[in-house]
């Protein structure tokens, strides 16, 4: 089979970019949609164009490096896979396909189909953890925890970090990326303790990053690769509401001997 | 000759970690923020190696060349994290943990390491719980096992087939907030490009960034690399694409030893390649070894034919036939070899005869499809999406693929390289898993370097380094290598040729996995040798790299990691050649079990099984750059075997 591709093409952030069409070699309904895109650089390479850059690396779905909106889809046409994990036989010989970055003001553009993500990183600095020192923890097994909290906070934390919450949403939002790293901590005992200052932490840096506001439209839901559900943004929203009525923990005066 | 002093402890084996830790010495509280370390890598050894650090006070530097830490290559982990906590009370300790290791690495790592990472292994599991890592659990609400990889006892530790994700993530966490504490400074999208050296000791490193293509030098009191196995030399394996041994490499080129680079591990169970197009190879977790069959059928005429249609008495379950006790939970290397012994024998399946079955019909019958489906869900999943069939209605068809390497840069007990200040934790190393590595050991040893033995042992070197003593970035020494960087990138780019990187890598891998793969011989590995000599010098005529230095340049990028493993692949077919036996993992023609042999009529192994020649090759090979065009030295570390007694490896 061959496609058409229209290409994103973008030098860097300060050069405007454009859409490029390229006409496929042959291809085979096997390969994924990655290696379709080395085939077509390696044949921009020999003929002396450059290559279009994308984002790859594990090409197994887990990673989270991959990121390309595919007919207007981030990571494609189907539910719960990643764009590594696309391949050519859910498309037709002779399609035309549109592809491009996730888009987002939070996420600058760095060279044709790649992004920019470390505001994510940035959230998780703020919050995304639980504060253990290296050797001081209690043994594995001297805190229960209840099978159901154990697989629901799976659930959760199962998200790759791909951003293609935030490509989907129309206002650019990383609520459901964010809900889902509060309530993987927050669903576990280990990680109570800093619950309340956690959501109201990370929650402040999305919005200092310039994320847009959740308007519950769902198409987060609809592109995760993962499959994260909108009710860990509900759960946020609660724990969030909570943290803001308990108020800055009362400063308890003291010192040392 | 390199000076290589294993450094391991004197006193009992049980007790030489302990001892160690005493007597190694300490840093002062307040000197220690006068250090700075640099680690390089992200993955579980990195990261949590550049949290405790800066937990304990140190200035740390960590840089990665992936947009995030959370994204090395240790996430792709799937089946799971062994421990011995003996949780499911199955008899389970440190030493039978340590000793399975040593025998699964067919008695080709060092006692005192392997000894130590089974000590520890019990606190890596307190500590990722602790963080959140939500590891699966039993309705009780206490930690579910599994049983995995070759081992008789349940210790795997697991969260769902994603254990290497959940593991990374909490040890991100901790970077996370040693980050925003400011005890680690983190560079992304920063390849190192070359080890600095001054006096001897590794003193800094040159990194480029790959976003500007910026070249920048960095300064440290002692320098970690955590950068992962160089299983991609091969092109085709179930690394991420970005995997390289580009630091190691170029660290090697400075004076670092380069430990067992022969030492590659082929995976059982993976998706069968498809084609030339092929980018990487999908591994199906080898925990469907527990419910799954292997087989193939007796008659090569009923290769093609409809699985189902095949009686049971016409198909051979050959690990079940060969290996009684183990059966199709023999560990990796020999399930990868007894596969290629039944395809090369004309009884492969699938559409290349490269294949076999790995078939869940029977496990379906006992258990349901509902309960496999909780078990594997996601792996069937994945097998479908890549090969559009439906394993639950027929079986899987599976093939052996690069996955690891056990060899890397040699380093003493302190893991610390015979070049002082440098230290290699994780897969970069060569230090537990001897010959062959066992499954669930690799993030158990990564994290356990990490966390607990770097940590310890670091002290030891710093404390003969003059706090805030260490050597400028405008020091000779930097200024060269910076140059040499540079020249690199001069030479690449300005290449008049006319193929790409990419080709290249394409045509050493089956270069390498025809010469020096699951089955090695002299005359092979002497062509290998020559070929790779060969395609080396044509890269260097007629490659031809697109783009800029001055930009984000994936051409660039893979060029230069190209180059290294053109080197790389050499160094390893060298090793293989030397190394005149076989052992785990390295499995060489000459030197296997015949029916002659007394250990196959006392029933111990069968006919092809490996052969090891301890009175000669019990040593670690640390091999030592000469120069361009030189051939490089060999360096042995005799293996001292303390405790266990060296024996025949069986699995029957
Ligand atoms: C598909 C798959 C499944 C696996 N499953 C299991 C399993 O179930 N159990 C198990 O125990 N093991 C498993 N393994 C093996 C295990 O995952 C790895 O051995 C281990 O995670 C390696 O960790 P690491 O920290 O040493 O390196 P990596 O995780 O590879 O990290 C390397 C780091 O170094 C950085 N880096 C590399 N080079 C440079 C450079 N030049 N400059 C800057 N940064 C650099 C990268 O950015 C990255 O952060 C699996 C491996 C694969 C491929
Ligand atoms: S490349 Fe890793 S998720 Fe797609």
């Amino acid at each position: 089979m061959k496609v058409t591709l229209k290409v994103w093409r973008q030098k860097n952030r300060h050069t405007p970019g454009h859409f490029a069409s390229y006409q496929t070699p042959q291809l085979n309904p096997n390969m994924s949609f990655l290696e379709m895109l080395d085939v077509v650089n390696e044949d921009l390479a020999s003929r002396g164009e450059e290559p279009i850059a994308f984002d790859h690396d594990c090409r197994e779905g887990i990673c989270g490096t991959c990121s390309l909106v595919i007919n207007g889809k981030p990571h494609g046409p189907h539910r719960g896979v990643a764009t590594c994990q696309t391949y050519l036989r859910s498309f037709k010989d002779g399609d035309e396909i549109i592809v491009e970055p996730f888009r987002a003001r939070a996420f600058p553009l760095v060279k044709d189909l790649v992004v920019d993500r470390q505001a994510f990183d940035r959230i998780q600095h703020a919050g995304g953890f639980i504060t253990v020192r290296t050797g001081s923890p209690p043994d594995a097994n001297a805190i229960p925890v209840p099978k159901e909290s154990a697989d629901l906070a799976m659930d959760a934390a199962q998200c790759i970090g791909c951003g293609a919450c935030v490509a989907a949403c129309k206002n650019a939002s990383a609520m459901l990326f964010v809900a889902a790293k509060v309530s993987h901590l927050g669903l576990l005992p280990q990680g109570q303790p800093e619950r309340y200052r956690r959501v109201q932490a990370m929650v402040k840096q999305m919005d200092a990053e310039g994320f847009g506001a959740c308007t519950v439209t769902g198409s987060c839901e609809a592109v995760c690769p993962k499959e994260i559900t909108l009710d860990f943004i509900a759960r946020m929203n609660r724990d969030y509401g909570v943290a803001l009525l308990r108020g800055a923990p009362k400063k308890i005066a003291g010192g040392g001997a | 000759m390199a000076t290589l002093n294993s450094n391991v402890p004197v006193g009992p084996l049980a007790q030489k970690w302990e001892k160690h830790k005493f007597s190694n010495k300490l840093i002062n509280p307040a000197n220690k923020r006068k250090y700075k370390i640099i680690v390089v890598g992200a993955g579980l050894a990195g990261s949590s190696a550049a949290a405790s650090l800066a937990e304990l006070g140190y200035e740390v530097h960590n840089f990665v060349f992936h947009d995030s830490p959370r994204r090395a290559h240790s996430v792709a982990a799937q089946g799971g994290i062994n421990a011995a906590k003996n949780y499911q009370n199955d008899n389970d300790s440190v030493y039978r943990l340590f000793y399975d290791t040593i025998k699964g690495g067919d008695f080709r790592s060092r006692e005192a390491n392997v000894y130590r990472l089974a000590e520890v292994s019990a606190n890596i599991i307190d500590q990722c719980v602790a963080q959140g890592v939500p590891f699966a659990r039993e309705y009780g609400g206490l930690l579910d096992n599994r049983s995995f990889g070759g081992a008789q006892v349940s210790r795997t530790f697991y969260a769902r087939g994603q254990t290497g994700q959940q593991l990374l993530l909490g040890a991100y966490s901790a970077l996370c907030r040693n980050i925003a504490n400011g005890g680690v400074k983190s560079y992304t999208h920063s390849e190192m490009l070359d080890l600095v050296v001054v006096d001897g000791h590794a003193k800094g490193i040159i990194v480029r960034n790959l976003q500007s293509g910026e070249i920048s030098r960095h300064n440290a009191d002692a320098v970690v690399l955590a950068t992962g196995g160089y299983g991609n030399v091969f092109n085709l394996s179930t690394y991420a694409r970005g995997s390289n041994a580009t630091a190691i490499w170029r660290a090697y080129k400075r004076g670092a030893c380069f430990g067992n680079p022969c030492y590659t591990q082929i995976h059982p169970t993976c998706i069968p390649v498809s084609g030339d197009y092929q980018s990487k190879l999908t591994l199906m977790s080898e925990s469907l070894r527990n419910d799954g069959r292997i087989w193939v059928p007796k008659k090569k005429e009923d290769c093609r034919r409809n699985p189902a249609e095949i009686p049971e008495a016409d198909r051979d379950y050959y690990l079940e036939r060969l290996y009684g006790a183990f059966g199709n939970l023999a560990p990796r290397d020999i399930a990868s070899r007894a596969a290629k012994t039944v395809c090369d024998e004309g009884r492969g399946v699938g559409e290349t005869g490269l294949g076999v079955y790995l078939d869940f019909s029977d496990a379906i019958q006992r258990l349901g499809e509902g309960k496999i489906r909780e078990r594997y869900g996601n792996l069937f999943a994945m097998y479908h999406e890549i090969t559009n069939e439906d394993a639950y209605r027929t079986p899987m068809r599976i093939y052996p693929a690069v996955h690891y390497t056990m060899g890397g840069l040699w380093v003493d007990y302190n893991l610390m390289s015979n070049l002082p200040g440098l230290f290699v934790l994780g897969e970069a190393n060569f230090s537990d898993h001897g010959a062959n590595r066992l499954g669930a050991s690799a993030l158990m040893q990564g994290l356990a370097d990490g966390y607990f033995v770097l940590p310890a042992t670091i002290s030891g070197y710093l404390a003969t380094q003059k706090p805030d003593k260490r050597p400028g970035t405008d020091h000779d020494s930097f200024q060269q290598a910076e140059e040499n960087v540079q020249g690199v990138t001069r030479r690449l780019l300005g290449n008049k040729g006319t193929r790409t990187p990419a080709s290249f890598h394409k045509q050493l891998g089956k270069l390498l996995w025809e010469h020096c793969g699951m089955a090695r011989n002299k005359a092979g590995l002497e062509k290998g040798i020559q070929l790779i000599g060969e395609l080396r010098a044509d890269y260097w005529k007629n490659v031809k790299v697109a783009g800029e230095a001055g930009e984000w340049n994936q051409s660039l990028e893979l060029a230069g990691r190209v180059a290294d493993f053109l080197e790389l692949g050499e160094l390893l077919c060298r090793d293989a050649l030397h190394r005149e036996e076989s052992c785990g993992g390295h499995f060489r023609e000459e030197y296997q079990y015949t029916k002659n042999d007394a250990e196959v009529q006392q029933g111990l192994v069968n006919p092809g099984d490996v052969k090891r020649r301890d009175d000669q090759f019990a040593y670690v090979a640390a091999w030592e750059y000469a120069g361009e065009g030189k051939p490089p030295v060999l360096n042995k570390e005799p293996l001292v075997y303390e405790e266990v007694k060296m024996s025949t490896r069986s699995y029957k």
